[in-house]
């Protein structure tokens, strides 16, 4: 019997891997071949989906991009034996992508069966939770804190800070929520963790309620997430199952509850405060800060609110320490980001590396280069809030302090290139408008600065007062960054301001007059 | 739109006991803890730009003109939503926040009508004010931009008109419909620009849930929510603080005048019954002041079948006191009296019933309360040596679980009605005692833990039956009783209710 992996990842979906799963289970019947067929997550080789594995004694050996039609021809060159073929890649684990990798977060993914419990304990799985169990609260959350685990959903707060946060606060009842709700353009990684592992944000979502004494958690989920949906709610039932959720975890006497709720669209429920209303079942507007969700959070009771991948972050640092994830990582950006790697890319995917890369890296050694065989001309880092970072930045490394020194930020880890064709204009007209679209409205400087913004950028390109225009953006942009009430007004000036500084031509204007 | 005459805090009082002192623009302020900046650079009489705060509501953090500097703090604070801390140095004024606020004060007028002159709120207009306080001078925009400024008026509602061309979107409307009055009837609608303030899910206001309690129109910065009276009849020159005589709840007024006429009624921030808020009633509904069936000269008539004559005060009052004195001239002294209606305020009964004693010579004068209240007047004598309530509507904020009985104040005493539900949000219990499902029983956000349903005239013997389980289970604070009450009466009582045909299972 021979072990062949075809992924059920949602994005190996959206290229056929369903058809060619079926493919290989009618091609195997009807060749009388005995094989097990394993959906497991994706490699995150992207531009390899649909990358299908065969199990062999040196290791899984891959194949990819492959198409149902591929299907004989792989059965005809004996690739369940690691035969070679055309689509044939090597040991999974050798192709450089892959193996240049880091990968602590996504140690699993792609590896594994999401749904299987038993898969997940034999990949190092529950045993941060089993740690957790055996230590003082404050001891976990002082691992945590240890090993510079900062919010990876972009404010890179640090996490073990909110933690102590919330365990220092008097409260009968205590909340996580696990932000899910990733909306920015180019990223991808909650979901593949949520589709492809999902235990190990179960696990660190138990950790974080173990760790403050909160009994209740949930996970928000963006509502076009359908896959990760339906895989959570699955692994929930699974872990309930076994008793890694509910009361008495492992016969600890700790409870920790699970739920899925889904979001209804809008980007702004992304930010933590909007979330908390919409998960109270409110209009997702934003809160003011203080008071901190830490300490008036979820129906005004102290709540840890994290992304999916700090969440996900914690049981590798509960297994092995705080030090040890530590270890990774430059100046004050500990450890490992999932970078996700998109737009005019060769190839696209997930890459996990710990913070210090450069986008030169990334863009080139990983990315390969643009699809288009242009030259890369701008590349948007940190999601469509983030600032159009030029070639020039790119050996700029990527950790959260050196990336606000160049007026940039690292945020979620999307990096999103584009060639020579672009205009970045248009680009910065798009983030004016990206923020009118989704602006919640609450504040003036966003609810109408957005859609000035967008009007002052039309005249830019009209040529109309181009001058007076250029002054009037800056402006606009100056009352947005220092004036709105959260980060989504705050941050859209990013991406137009360094569209504007980086790419002046597009706008109009030279570089010298720019100075000026 | 507030009145002017009135000063606003811009977010509510401190109740706390624990005071921090901080500076502010050079000056040392202390304030109870948990004051907002705003509110304590307001004490101390500097007035920070806003435009979505008012004292009426919690704070917002919306309209960003209160930004101030902190500090050794990161960014541009709102002064509404930061709370003083002890050490604090705060600068209200600074070029970057002047350019800050016009920036953002050119936003607001970008999608704004021009129509200043012929506004209803021209000359207390916070927008107006604001526009001036930050000295804009242009907006480099244009006006011909995305703008709301040909939406339509809502004039669906009697009292009040909603023309969304005028909003800014500061929410106060629909936080003081929450957080004041307690409806929850207004929303904002749409995200983004295209928000804007909706009662309900695309009604007018007239078909929503609004009940023109005015807190909305009160609370509104600009024209977009506005009196008819004032689209009427213009701005007010002065004001006349007075008592609504509508219900028993006192609720305190300002009656704003133009000369004698009044132009809208508002209610008085101090006023210790309402604390500025009011109801339909005694908002809008005066109508009466100035009515052509209002009896404004004194007449006179022998008998009901004469025609009324009209004469001068002095002969009326001549024409009374003749007549009460021959009556007790033939009857006896005791033969008139008077009696008060029970709308009436307390300083209008204790006139009336001065007259009746001092220049009367009796004791005849009584009030119409009398048949209604005459049972828990006495009772309340008996038990507590008072016969008035023992305590004042805010007492109602320092209540865990609250009962009511026999009364359905959302509808006949709708102010402190409003009050009770605010308490009941924050986390009291309550149990309602009625035949009728009261909007108390369930309503936005309120939901009677209990709901005795009981049989119209069982009042008495649902009480007894509450007295019955605490008797009977060991519920009774004897320590309480025994300091307290009278030994004897008590355990007359605690005899009675105790009889198994007192106890609910009987009932």
């Amino acid at each position: 019997m021979t072990r062949v992996y075809v992924p059920r990842d949602s994005a190996a979906l959206s290229v056929g891997a369903d058809h060619v799963a079926a493919a290989i289970t009618r091609e195997a019947a009807q060749r009388g071949a005995s094989i097990e067929l394993v959906r497991n997550g994706s490699r995150g080789m992207l531009w390899l989906e649909t990358l299908i594995e065969v199990e062999t004694p040196h290791g899984r050996v891959a194949y990819g991009p492959v198409n149902p039609e591929d299907v004989a021809s792989l059965f005809d060159a004996d690739f369940l034996s690691g035969a070679t073929h055309a689509l044939s890649h090597g040991l999974t684990e050798e192709i450089p992508y892959l193996a240049k990798q880091e990968r602590l977060t996504f140690a699993r993914v792609g590896i594994t069966d999401p749904l299987s419990l038993s898969d997940y304990l034999a990949h190092d799985g529950y045993k941060g939770l089993k740690n957790t169990l055996a230590m003082a609260p404050a001891d976990v959350v002082q691992q945590v804190t240890d090993s510079g685990l900062r919010g990876r959903g972009g404010a890179a707060f640090p996490t073990g800070i909110k933690w102590k946060t919330v365990l220092g606060a008097q409260s009968d009842q205590k909340y996580i929520v696990c932000n899910a709700d990733e909306g920015d353009s180019g990223t991808f990684a909650d979901r593949m963790i949520m589709e492809d592992d999902p235990f190990v944000l179960i696990e660190g979502m138990t950790i974080a309620g173990v760790a403050v004494g909160a009994t209740q958690g949930y996970i928000y989920l963006r509502s076009e997430y359908p896959y990760a949906f339906d895989v959570l709610n699955q692994a929930i039932a699974i872990a309930e199952q076994a008793q890694y959720l509910g009361e008495n975890i492992q016969g600890s006497g700790k409870t920790f509850h699970l739920e899925v709720r889904l979001g209804a669209g809008a980007y702004i429920c992304g930010e933590e405060t909007a979330l908390l209303e919409s998960l109270e079942g409110k209009r997702g507007i934003v809160r003011f800060k203080p008071p901190i969700p830490a300490l008036k959070g979820l129906f005004g009771l102290p709540t840890i609110v994290n992304n999916t991948i700090s969440f996900a972050s914690v049981p590798i640092i509960m297994d092995k320490g705080g030090a040890f994830y530590k270890n990774f990582g430059m100046g004050r950006s500990r450890g490992t980001l999932p970078f996700q790697l998109a737009g005019n890319l060769k190839q696209g995917g997930l890459v996990e590396k710990a913070f210090g890369l450069t986008l030169r890296e990334l863009v080139e050694d990983f990315g390969g280069g643009s699809a288009s065989g242009r030259p890369i001309r701008a590349v948007q880092v940190g999601g469509p809030l983030g600032a159009y970072v030029p070639p020039e930045q790119f050996d700029t490394p990527l950790d959260y302090e050196s990336y606000v020194g160049i007026s940039a930020m690292v945020g979620h880890g999307g990096i999103v290139a584009f060639d020579d064709t672009v205009d970045m204009a248009k680009m910065a007209r798009y983030a004016m408008e990206f923020c009118a679209i989704e602006s919640c409205g609450k504040c003036t400087p966003c609810r109408v600065g957005s859609t000035r913004g967008v009007e002052v950028v039309d005249k830019i390109i009209a040529d109309d007062n181009r001058a007076a225009n250029i002054e009037l953006l800056r402006s606009l942009c100056d009352t947005m960054l220092n004036g709105s009430l959260c980060a989504m007004g705050g941050m859209a000036p990013f991406p137009v301001l360094s569209a504007l500084n980086h790419f002046p031509e597009d706008f109009g204007i030279q570089k010298k007059e720019l100075a000026a | 739109m507030q009145s002017k005459l009135e000063h606003d805090f811009g977010t509510p009082e401190s109740h706390a006991k624990e005071s921090v002192t901080l500076n502010i623009d050079g000056m040392t302020v202390t304030v109870p803890a948990g004051t907002s900046i705003m509110r304590a650079a307001s004490g101390a009489g500097v007035q920070v730009p806003k435009l979505c705060a008012t004292d009426s509501v919690d704070p917002y953090g919306s309209c960003r003109l209160c930004l101030v500097e902190v500090e050794g703090r990161r960014g541009y604070p709102a002064s509404c939503t930061t709370p003083c801390e002890n050490g604090l140095n705060v600068r209200t004024q600074s070029p970057k926040l002047a350019e800050l606020r016009k920036g953002v004060m050119e936003l607001y007028i970008s999608d704004h009508p021009l129509d200043c002159l012929t506004c209803a709120t021209n000359g207390n207009c916070e927008l107006q004010d604001m526009a001036g306080t930050v000295g804009l001078r242009e907006v480099r925009y244009g006006y011909e931009g995305l703008n709301h400024t040909k939406s339509q008026k809502d004039e669906s509602n009697p009292y009040f008109t909603y023309d969304p061309s005028k909003c800014i979107v500061c929410s106060r409307c629909v936080r003081a419909c929450e957080e004041v009055q307690g409806t929850f009837a207004l929303t904002i609608e749409g995200r983004g620009f295209d928000s804007r303030v909706s009662a309900g899910m695309g009604e007018s206001f007239m078909d929503s849930e609004c009940v023109s309690c005015g807190a909305c129109v009160q609370a509104c910065p600009t024209a977009t929510l506005s009196e008819k009276s004032i689209i009427q009849m213009g701005q007010p020159d002065h004001s006349v603080t007075t008592t609504c005589a509508y219900c028993g709840v006192g609720c305190s007024f300002r009656a704003e005048m133009q000369g004698n006429r009044v132009v809208r009624m508002v209610p008085w921030k101090d006023g210790k019954a309402n604390h500025g808020h009011s109801c339909v009633k005694g908002r809008f509904a005066w109508g009466y002041a100035t009515h052509p069936d209002r009896v404004t000269k004194p007449m006179v008539r022998d008998k009901i079948s004469d025609p009324w004559k009209e004469v001068s005060f002095d002969e009326a009052i001549q024409f009374a006191s003749d007549k009460f004195k021959s009556i007790q001239a033939q009857h006896g002294r005791d033969s008139i009296g008077g009696i008060t209606s029970s709308r009436c305020t307390n300083e209008e009964v204790y006139v009336m019933q001065k007259l009746v004693r001092a220049v009367f010579q009796n004791n005849n004068v009584d009030t119409c309360a009398r048949v209604c209240h005459s049972p828990t007047g006495f009772g309340l004598k008996a038990t507590l040596g008072e016969s008035a309530g023992t305590q004042d509507f805010d007492s109602v904020m320092d209540s865990d679980v609250i009962i009511v009985i026999g009364a359905n104040p959302t509808d006949g005493h709708p102010v402190f009605a409003s009050q009770m539900k605010k308490r009941l949000r924050q986390g009291a219990k309550l149990i309602v005692i009625d035949p009728r499902s009261t909007d108390l029983v369930r309503s936005a956000h309120i939901e009677a833990q209990h709901h005795l349903k009981l049989r119209p005239g069982t009042n008495v013997a649902i009480l007894n039956a509450l007295g019955h389980v605490i008797a009977t289970e060991g519920l009774v604070k004897e320590d309480y009783i025994a300091s307290r009450c009278d030994v004897e009466s008590f355990e007359k009582w605690r005899n009675f209710v105790s009889r198994e045909n007192n106890s609910p299972e009987a009932l």
